[in-house]
């Protein structure tokens, strides 16, 4: 694979169409503050021929302590980035090149993809742990909420004491606001809600440094959602580690991301701080996923929503995957695929778009230059 | 023999004396009482044919959970040879059986329970022989019957093997084996059950043709004689036993259902 990895590079650095580069490669180390390095990771479902690209040279930085949100339209890669980074991914999928690299508490760096199966299975969970969209189904059902709690402890934590891991099941439990005694409960006699929980707890069983939660509250009410979404936030807070958090749903990220990365058929095409991000939207899809959504607060403003549909992966446009869709698209668009950097026509610190209007102030329509 | 009551008191009186456990006389074996007969002959159907389904059972069921887990490994290559031994015509692999490896190359006895010289009883040199002796039968059955259990539980563990639970045992860094027995084979092997039970219904009727052709002292064996003479007895009783063979059987297997899945509990 590092050899197809390599292959995979140095095409890419000599491909003509990327000409103008602006992004700054990021350092061979990582920088103190982050926890979390995602390189040019591509990710191709299925073989030859009938390959499908499901994500085209991501990369994302998640800092320590930050809750980074992930969003676009359902079948962009969001799901895929998670379970790419993680190896998790199911065939037919497949990487096909890039790095993620992960800085544990004590400094030592490991680079996921490379590592061996039984490298890996030491940094799941106790460093990186995930909470998976379906609440219903990511618990066995054979087994007591307190086995499978307990079996991940002692994977990772041999020399505890039996009582130890029975007082971290219970503390966890009361985390999540369950009472202890539910720790008997197969998992079919818990609501939703509490299965979402129980999963949340299980996850912080190993004050894992990174929690990566895809759309854990989709399958939920209004209600529990908020509910789950405040613990995170209360937890994250109290026990310092980063979220990566999925979903489509951008009026969630908002409220809890700190910062927002929006993806478009296999790609980041914005991102930048939640707050600035959706107060001044620079992508035309980013503008058009904001206005997919009605404002609480406020004058009316009409749903506009994005014209079209998402579009086949296995059949993608030429130039700007979101072209056809983009009420600004011009000529260039077309041809040229644009690439992720600091806007030339709005640079702003901590902010990257990938849009040919940005490339010079005149082209750039009112609505994306707030 | 000539009683002279009326049919249905006679048959009011077989009923009471099938409570007590008296099936009348045999006709084939007379004098001795079919209970008698039975008694002889089901230890050894249970014995061969017993053993012989779980163990196919469970080697089925072993080889299906290695083939679903690594789909495409070596292990696959294994179900088209247990497919061609099931289709294969069960009198007719027996047959083959015997033919070469009791008459070809005579390492095993072509028919039989025991060596003549054996006494009956609880002593070394009987059960070696009872063992010698039930080795080839007790292989056909298994050949013939495991590509079943390999196919559904294969089936059954590429299913369970995409569940969410799954994928969370792996990100929760469970060792391997311990995610493929622990969380796919225990949910997988919960309709394997159902069919297990069943299969177990049929040991004591299924066994018509081993035992024939191995001329094995069974109670399919016994049958077959029974049908031949017209030992209506004999023949009645071993249908009887047969009957609550399966009620038996399906009484177990909801039982150990209720085990192995919670969700069939109510409390």
């Amino acid at each position: 694979m590092t050899t197809q990895t390599r292959q995979e590079r140095a095409e890419r650095s000599s491909r003509p169409s990327r000409p103008e580069v602006r992004v700054v490669p990021p350092p061979a180390q990582l920088a103190d503050d982050l926890v979390l390095d995602i390189r040019e990771l591509s990710v191709q479902y299925g073989y030859g021929e009938n390959a499908v690209q499901a994500l085209k040279g991501v990369s994302l930085q998640l800092g320590r302590g930050e809750i980074l949100g992930l969003a676009g339209e359902s079948g962009c890669g969001k799901s895929t980035l998670a379970y790419a980074a993680t190896r998790l991914l199911p065939p037919p999928g497949v990487i096909t090149g890039g790095e993620v690299h992960f800085r544990a508490v004590d400094g030592q760096e490991h680079e996921l993809l490379s590592l061996s199966d039984n490298e890996l299975r030491a940094v799941r969970w106790s460093d990186l742990a995930i909470v998976f969209q379906g609440a219903m189904n990511s618990l066995n059902p054979v087994y007591r909420i307190s086995r499978q709690i307990l079996d991940a402890i002692q994977v990772h934590r041999p020399t505890w004491s039996s009582k130890q891991r029975q007082d971290r099941a219970k503390e966890l439990m009361q985390l999540v606001g369950i009472p202890a005694e539910r720790l008997r409960a197969f998992p079919h006699q818990l609501s939703g809600g509490m299965r979402q929980r129980v999963m949340i707890a299980m996850a912080l069983a190993l004050e894992p440094q990174i929690l990566i939660m895809d759309e854990p509250t989709t399958a939920l009410d209004v209600v529990m959602q908020r509910q789950i979404v405040e613990q995170i936030v209360q937890l994250r807070d109290r026990m310092g580690f980063s979220v990566i958090f999925i979903t489509h749903d951008v009026s969630l990220l908002i409220e809890i991301a700190d910062r927002i990365a929006i993806m478009y058929a296999g790609e980041i095409i914005e991102q930048g701080p939640a707050e600035e991000l959706y107060r001044r939207p620079r992508h035309p899809y980013t503008r058009g996923l904001l206005k997919s959504f009605p404002p609480l607060k406020g004058p009316k403003t009409e749903l506009t929503g994005i014209p079209g549909s998402p579009p086949d992966l296995a059949n993608l446009p030429t130039g700007c995957k979101f072209h056809p869709r983009c009420p600004f698209a011009m000529e260039k668009c077309v041809t040229v695929e644009p690439v992720l950097q600091i806007s030339p026509a709005k640079p702003e610190p901590g902010r990257t778009v990938a849009c040919w209007l940005h490339e010079d102030e005149a082209l750039l329509p009112q609505e994306l230059a707030r | 023999m000539d009683d002279p009551q009326p049919l249905w008191v006679q048959y009011w009186n077989y009923i009471g004396r099938i409570l007590r456990g008296d099936f009348g006389l045999s006709f084939t074996y007379y004098p001795t009482p079919v209970s008698e007969v039975i008694a002889q002959a089901l230890p050894w159907t249970i014995g061969l044919v017993g053993i012989a389904t779980l163990l196919s059972f469970i080697i089925g069921t072993s080889v299906g959970v290695l083939a679903g887990w690594r789909r495409g490994s070596w292990i696959d290559g294994v179900l088209p040879v247990a497919t061609f031994f099931s289709a294969v015509p069960y009198f007719w692999l027996g047959l083959i059986a015997i033919m070469i490896f009791a008459v070809w190359i005579p390492i095993f006895p072509a028919s039989g329970g025991y060596a003549w010289g054996a006494i009956p009883g609880f002593n070394i040199e009987f059960m070696g022989s009872v063992l010698y002796y039930g080795i080839l039968p007790a292989v056909t059955i298994i050949l013939s019957s495991v590509a079943g259990w390999i196919l559904g539980m294969r089936n059954m563990m590429v299913t369970v093997s995409s569940e969410d639970f799954v994928t969370v045992a792996h990100a929760k860094g469970l060792k391997e084996r311990t995610v493929m027995v622990g969380y796919a084979a225990r949910n997988a092997v919960l309709p394997q059950i159902s069919g297990f039970a069943l299969a177990l219904g049929f040991i004591v009727g299924g066994t018509l043709v081993t035992e024939i052709v191995f001329s094995y002292p069974g109670i399919g064996f016994v049958l077959f004689q029974a049908v031949n003479a017209k030992d209506y007895p004999l023949m009645q009783a071993i249908f009887l036993v047969i009957t609550i063979a399966v009620l038996v059987a399906n009484l177990l297997a909801d039982v150990l259902y209720v085990v192995l899945d919670p969700r069939t509990r109510q409390d």
